[in-house]
């Protein structure tokens, strides 16, 4: 029983840094999944996120802040691809990639003149702020919603994808984009639509995370970004239940590693996950065999 | 007859490479046309011009006399014309009933009479209607092909090169189906390699060379023309 009080919090920590992990790195897999690129953006877009809620609070309640911050980030994720990645569109995609990386920096630089460079504190949100106490274990009752809300989140969005129209629509187009467009589809409808889903995850995540921490930084978003990376990459890059799987591992892993008191190596720990992953199966769990698209 | 589709003076060209030279062609309503010629001719991209998937570089394209030069394909095939493309290019991972879902994918009304109508022509793919269809053979691929293009309801289907890489028994049943398609009332515009069988099948064929229509005239006239039936047919000149 003691062992349980003493290791049980690293546990929970570990699903819950894990569910936060998940809802970044479905916003990877499915833009990698569409376009075949890896936004960098998209972790200084969590970034963004929480330096939104950040000046929101200061003047409005949670409550308008909450709505407000998610519609913001979700504007600057559709606006990213529209002014930095569809022009590009059938640019080689290494161009698209360097785009990617100007708007990373762009957002860190933006983010790094507003804020001065100061870490700027994460707003308390009340009620999952709170502390409770599970089998003799203290934690936020944040740790316990992450992973009960993000399992809901990726349970509506496979539906979406294996249920619905556009989510038919978005399959058939990440196969192959000029037979989609024989068939009618939008193909720029339905890329907006991808990253406002991934970016909606993505500003979700952001409450949920620095609701842990107490400041939101210009490269706040560099580790958890490259982290959920990990995941998508050990998942299979392009598998939403494999970038699932691999952010709950990866976020499991570092805790249980923290709780061994090896906390210095816990960063250290992700990347070499990488390093493996890459030599032994850079396709990933649930990766498909690299095809270029015909 | 009017024609249905009519094509003046269009140019494609790759990158500076001209693969279509100011042809001009029509296909008039309700018949079956084939476009023949070898490999390199420009046959592929100028079907895919009319579908907008290259832009043209100039010239005219006129469907039912709309202006279809410069539009978006998902606006070109809104009208009533689409392509089934060459190698079928059937979604491999979503099942054959995804497939003709997908092939209304711009219809907002019930798809039960068209699903009626393909499953009739094509038994076999109501039968395998949950299966992905990457897992069919390529010949039931080419059938999902033509099975989805049908599910718009168009009124003109043009099929890249339909018999390409099928048996030979197979590739008799994709022409009497082109037959039995063409016979309910959709127009057909056909590029084939195949020319033997493309003009017995068309009503009107017009011979494609290095980008330019050197020759036209009906199935029957081409067919016994005797240089189309040193170049494509195999025979001799007499």
């Amino acid at each position: 029983m003691e062992w349980i009080t003493r290791n049980l919090p690293y546990l929970m920590a570990g699903i819950s840094v894990g569910g936060q992990y998940a809802l970044i790195a479905i916003g990877y897999t499915m833009v990698y999944g569409i376009l075949r690129l890896i936004n960098f953006a998209h972790g200084d877009i969590f970034m963004v996120a929480g330096l939104i809620m950040v000046y929101a609070t200061t003047v409005m309640p949670i409550y308008i802040a909450i709505p407000l911050m998610i519609v913001a980030t979700v504007l600057l994720g559709f606006l990213v691809e529209r002014a930095a990645y569809k022009p590009l569109r059938s640019a080689p995609r290494m161009s698209i990639m360097i785009s990617a990386i100007g708007v990373s920096y762009l957002l860190q630089n933006l983010a790094l003149y507003v804020t001065g460079g100061l870490s700027q504190q994460y707003p308390p949100i009340p009620w999952i702020n709170d502390t409770v106490t599970v089998m003799g274990a203290t934690t936020k009752r944040v740790t316990l919603i992450t992973p009960v809300l993000t399992i809901i989140l990726v349970v509506l969005l496979v539906l979406l994808i294996k249920k619905t129209k556009i989510g038919m629509a978005m399959r058939a187009a990440s196969k192959d984009f000029e037979t989609s467009q024989l068939m009618g589809i939008k193909i720029n409808s339905v890329i907006s639509m991808t990253f406002i889903i991934g970016t909606f995850l993505a500003a979700i995540g952001s409450l949920l995370f620095f609701t842990n921490y107490t400041g939101v930084t210009p490269t706040a978003g560099a580790m958890p970004g490259l982290k959920a990376f990990v995941a998508a990459v050990f998942g299979g890059i392009g598998s939403i239940p494999g970038a699932v799987i691999g952010a709950f591992i990866i976020g499991i892993c570092e805790n249980i590693i923290k709780g061994l008191g090896w906390t210095t190596f816990s960063d250290a720990f992700t990347f070499a996950l990488l390093i493996v992953i890459l030599i032994a199966k850079p396709t990933g769990l649930f990766g498909e065999k690299a095809t270029d698209k015909v | 007859m009017s024609n249905i589709l009519e094509v003046k003076n269009l140019n494609v060209s790759y990158g500076g490479i001209k693969a279509v030279k100011d042809i001009s062609f029509a296909v008039p309503k309700g018949q079956v046309v084939t476009l023949i010629g070898a490999n390199g001719a420009g046959k592929s991209s100028t079907l895919r011009s009319i579908v907008g998937l290259v832009r043209p570089e100039n010239g005219s394209i006129q469907f039912k006399d709309q202006e279809l030069a410069g539009l978006p394909t998902d606006q070109i095939v809104s009208k009533g014309i689409t392509l089934v493309p060459e190698g079928r290019r059937v979604f491999p991972d979503l099942t054959v009933l995804e497939n003709l879902k997908i092939g209304a994918y711009m219809r907002k009304d019930s798809l039960d009479e068209d699903l009626n109508w393909v499953h009739d022509l094509f038994p076999r793919l109501q039968e395998r209607s949950w299966q992905l269809a990457g897992t069919l053979s390529g010949g039931e691929q080419q059938m999902l092909a033509i099975g989805r293009a049908l599910m718009s309801r168009p009124e003109l289907i043009m099929m890249d090169e339909p018999s390409l890489g099928l048996a030979p028994i197979i590739v008799q049943g994709v022409f009497d189906i082109i037959k039995e398609i063409n016979k309910q009332g959709v127009t057909i515009l056909l590029v084939e390699q195949n020319a033997n069988m493309a003009l017995r099948a068309a009503d009107l064929g017009y011979v494609m060379e290095t980008g330019r229509i050197t020759l036209s005239g009906t199935g029957k006239e081409l067919a016994e023309n005797d240089e189309v039936k040193a170049a494509y047919l195999g025979k001799a000149k007499e």
